[in-house]
């Protein structure tokens, strides 16, 4: 039979003062891009605007296509390659008092007024207005921290506070990189991305869960004497090891076949899985397992010094 | 013999047997959303204050007239703001009289009373503003199915959605142009005498007297097809609207060739009022005005009886044909204005749909082919899971007729990669059992049993999310949060309970086992 690894045993959470710094760097680069950036560059779902995406029957230039635009006056708009190089998108900021057909009317007629452009189609047409778009933005933020609201709650009832804590850390961190990544490449904020980043949410804490379950069914036996918390959280993880590299290895998979074939469309949401599938079989070792080890580590010392205290008097 | 088993393989069968009945035929079996097959999405935001405007602007008229009747003579009345009449009479004397007049508008309440100036403000009370903004969203959300049933779209979806937004989508249109033209007109037939009294040019200047008002007329351009604007001076009060009317054809016109217009017929009333009105202006010109804007101004020669007119306009046989479907359907109560659209043509809906299916195919090949290679016929075991679990996912589609969107297509995709998590954590165990020295069937048994509750862990996280997700209001991210819990609910009959039942099959038998192929 294939093994990934035989009987591991790596010391991971004695080297988690290391694994410290590289998430607190991984999140400082994330938060970095992001102030670089202005915050998170939002979609049209977010903003507000008309987005129109044309085929064109033979490559144009963005040239031609801005010249033509450039007489209709609809604000600073926003022309890209989409996907393939007769295709393109072109964004429009919202214009006060002008209705969203006719933006579409205007560029249609621009369009077809440039004669070095030839034949074009229409093919998707969206427009947001600020009202929906204000709502959107609130949606979203209200659905990010449900997800870890959820996670939290969720980990707090089954194990304790202390994994919960520990775990929507974890998973907030991975929220972090996903941005950081997402701001880094210079991708919008969508949607889908959100919706991304929710599953991420949930996805990136079943590890998390696996290794906690497994740290718990060892206890419930007879805990081999001597062996101190940290080793025992350790012993956890290295047994839960294939398992998780093998399971996120799976959905790896899923994320990259969509991010590679899944066409333009789904191109950002499929980042965000790849990126979060990666973190967060980082973060359950790393922040997850290592936060509840110190934090443990830290509540029992408390409790040693305070029955020496006692002992003193 | 392990337990049940002749139910476990019968409940087995059911499944697959439902759903197969569920997905047949598969083409009409699934629901597919406008951005996979095509079409227009719109949220309408309904401008329902202006309907309670307008309805107090009738107020504010009629209540002038039951004053006149009176011989109370006004000195000023006023719409003031949507919801309130500015009143002031002519003589404060007249104070105790006009109360008496006012009481019969019940739906107002008289506010700022001042009877020694002869002021005072009646205000609509907030029951019937609430009525009248609901009435305003309905009869709008009428309307609009009304216009879409006359111009002929399949299964089209017209609801209400919150308190005034209507939300409408339109499967696999060919020209959502025409369509939003045609849904989003107020069609607000009006018709108004000139104010020939007064120049356009001082009416421009803003010197008009304050019963008129400027409204526009629109000409094209044969040849240059550039438009021009041509103002009127007409008068604000409307004799006649649109809601009396009872028929609308379109016809060519007679007066110019290739141009087309409509044909109106009145009610009953309306051609008695349009008969009255045409004979007490005989010599003045008539605007007809849809939406603000004047179509024609002909001059009345004599008195038109029978209640029939024409509009005219430079209309092409389709704008003629818009008009009269909108005309015929009615008025909206009050504007509405487009908040968020999605148009999708129907050749980028395939090139989706089949960027999708790539996409599950590959991350289904991808999954298969790995998790045969490494845990060979257990690997297997877990395809044949999955495959069951895809199966369930589209029929519990099908049954609840969920609308599958592009990214509930990557939701497929993904919870492929995650529906073997469950397996890969099953075997895992299995494994380490065995390496513990327990013989095959034990360490299937613990196997089995132990991963049980990590798995319902696993599940419950992430559905809670697609939950999460599910009660988010835009169809796309609600697709995908729907097939990622359908999936996810899916896996587990799959990953456990179908598994274990093959498990139990292969392994569970009379024979001895001496190994198992993981």
């Amino acid at each position: 039979m294939i093994e990934l690894f035989k009987n591991p045993n790596y010391d991971f959470i004695g080297k988690r003062k290391w694994a410290y710094i590289l998430s607190a760097v991984f999140t400082l680069i994330g938060l970095g891009a992001l102030a670089y950036h202005g915050g998170l560059r939002y979609d049209l779902d977010f903003t507000g605007g008309t987005l129109i995406q044309v085929q064109f029957e033979k490559p144009p230039t963005v040239a031609a296509i801005r010249k033509s635009l450039g007489t209709i006056h609809l604000g600073e708009s926003v022309i890209q390659e989409f996907g393939d190089n007769r295709e393109y998108i072109i964004r429009m900021p919202l214009v006060e008092n002008v209705s969203s057909d006719e933006i579409s009317r205007r560029v249609q007629s621009a369009l077809a007024a440039e004669s070095s452009l030839g034949k074009f189609e229409i093919r998707r047409v969206e427009f947001v207005g600020p009202q929906v778009g204000r709502e959107l933005q609130l949606q979203a933020v209200y659905l990010v921290l449900g997800g870890l609201v959820w996670i939290a709650i969720y980990l707090a009832w089954r194990f304790d506070l202390r994994g919960g804590v520990a775990a929507v850390v974890a998973v907030f961190h991975d929220v972090i990189v996903c941005l950081g990544a997402l701001s880094l490449t210079n991708r919008e904020f969508s949607l889908p991305v959100l919706a991304a980043l929710l599953t991420i949410i949930g996805y990136s804490v079943n590890d998390t869960i696996v290794a906690y379950d497994r740290l718990r069914e060892n206890r419930g036996k007879s805990v081999p004497r001597g062996r101190t918390f940290a080793q025992q959280m350790n012993d956890a993880v290295n047994q839960t090891l294939s398992r998780t590299i093998l399971t996120s290895l799976t959905t790896f998979f899923s994320a990259s076949v969509l991010l590679f074939f899944g066409g333009k469309t789904l191109e950002d949401f499929a980042f965000v899985l790849f990126v979060g599938v990666i973190t967060g079989t980082y973060s359950t070792t790393y922040i997850a397992a290592a936060l509840v080890v110190d934090w443990t580590n830290h509540v029992e010392g408390r409790l040693r010094r305070g029955k020496k205290a006692v002992a003193k008097a | 013999m392990p337990r049940h088993l002749r139910f476990r393989i019968a409940l087995v069968v059911v499944v697959v047997a439902v759903s197969a009945w569920y997905l047949y035929p598969l083409k009409s079996a699934i629901n597919l959303g406008l951005d996979l097959q095509g079409g227009i999405h719109l949220l309408l935001g309904v401008q329902a204050d202006k309907h309670v405007a307008s309805q107090t602007d009738r107020a504010a008229e009629d209540l002038k007239g039951a004053l006149e009747r009176k011989g109370i003579a006004v000195k000023r009345i006023a719409r003031d703001g949507d919801t309130a009449i500015a009143v002031e009479l002519a003589n404060p004397q007249s104070w105790n009289d006009a109360r008496t007049v006012v009481a019969e508008f019940s739906s107002f309440e008289r506010r700022d009373e001042d009877a020694a100036a002869g002021r005072f403000r009646l205000v609509m009370q907030d029951a019937r503003v609430r009525q009248l903004r609901d009435d305003a969203v309905r009869q709008g959300l009428e309307t609009i199915r009304n216009r879409i049933d006359q111009f002929g779209v399949s299964e089209p979806i017209i609801t209400r959605q919150s308190a005034d937004k209507i939300l409408i989508q339109l499967p696999g249109l060919q020209d959502p142009a025409r369509a939003k033209a045609l849904i989003g007109k107020t069609a607000l037939l009006e018709f108004k005498l000139l104010d020939e009294r007064t120049p356009v040019e001082q009416a421009l200047a803003g010197q008009l007297p304050e019963t008129s008002e400027v409204l526009y007329g629109r000409e094209i351009d044969k040849q240059t097809k550039a438009e021009r604007k041509i103002p009127y001076v007409a008068q604000k009060r409307s004799l006649l609207t649109g809601a009396e009317l009872t028929r609308a054809e379109v016809q060519a016109d007679p007066n110019s060739m290739g141009n087309w217009q409509v044909a109106i017929e009145f009610t009953a009333t309306g051609a008695r009022i349009f008969g009255e009105v045409t004979e007490q202006n005989v010599g003045r010109r008539l605007a007809i005005i849809l939406d603000g804007t004047v179509y024609s101004a002909p001059r009345i020669n004599e008195r038109i009886p029978g209640g029939r007119a024409v509009i005219t306009g430079q209309f092409t046989v389709e704008d003629a044909r818009d008009l009269a479907i909108v005309l015929r359907a009615g008025a909206l109560p009050a504007p509405v204005v487009i908040l968020e659209e999605r148009t999708v043509g129907p050749s980028l809906g395939a090139d989706s749909i089949r960027q999708g299916l790539i996409a599950i195919a590959g991350s289904s090949l991808v999954v298969f082919v790995f998790m045969l290679v490494y845990y060979r016929l257990s690997g297997l075991v877990a395809d044949v899971a999955l495959g069951l679990n895809l199966l369930i996912l589209f029929a519990c589609m099908a049954a609840i007729r969920a609308t599958l969107t592009l990214p509930g297509l990557a939701g497929i995709a993904l919870t492929v990669g995650m529906a073997v998590d469950t397996n890969i954590l099953i075997f895992e165990r299995i494994r380490e059992e065995m390496r513990v020295g327990k013989t095959p069937r034990a360490a299937i048994e613990a196997g089995f049993r132990r991963a049980l509750r990590t798995i319902v862990d696993t599940h419950l996280t992430v559905m809670g999310t697609a939950v999460i997700l599910l009660s988010f209001g835009t169809s796309s991210v609600k697709g995908f949060g729907v097939s990622l819990f359908i999936g996810l609910g899916a896996s587990l009959f799959t990953a456990y309970f179908f598994t274990r039942l093959l498990f139990d099959l292969l392994y569970m038998g009379r024979r001895k086992v001496e190994s198992i192929s993981i």
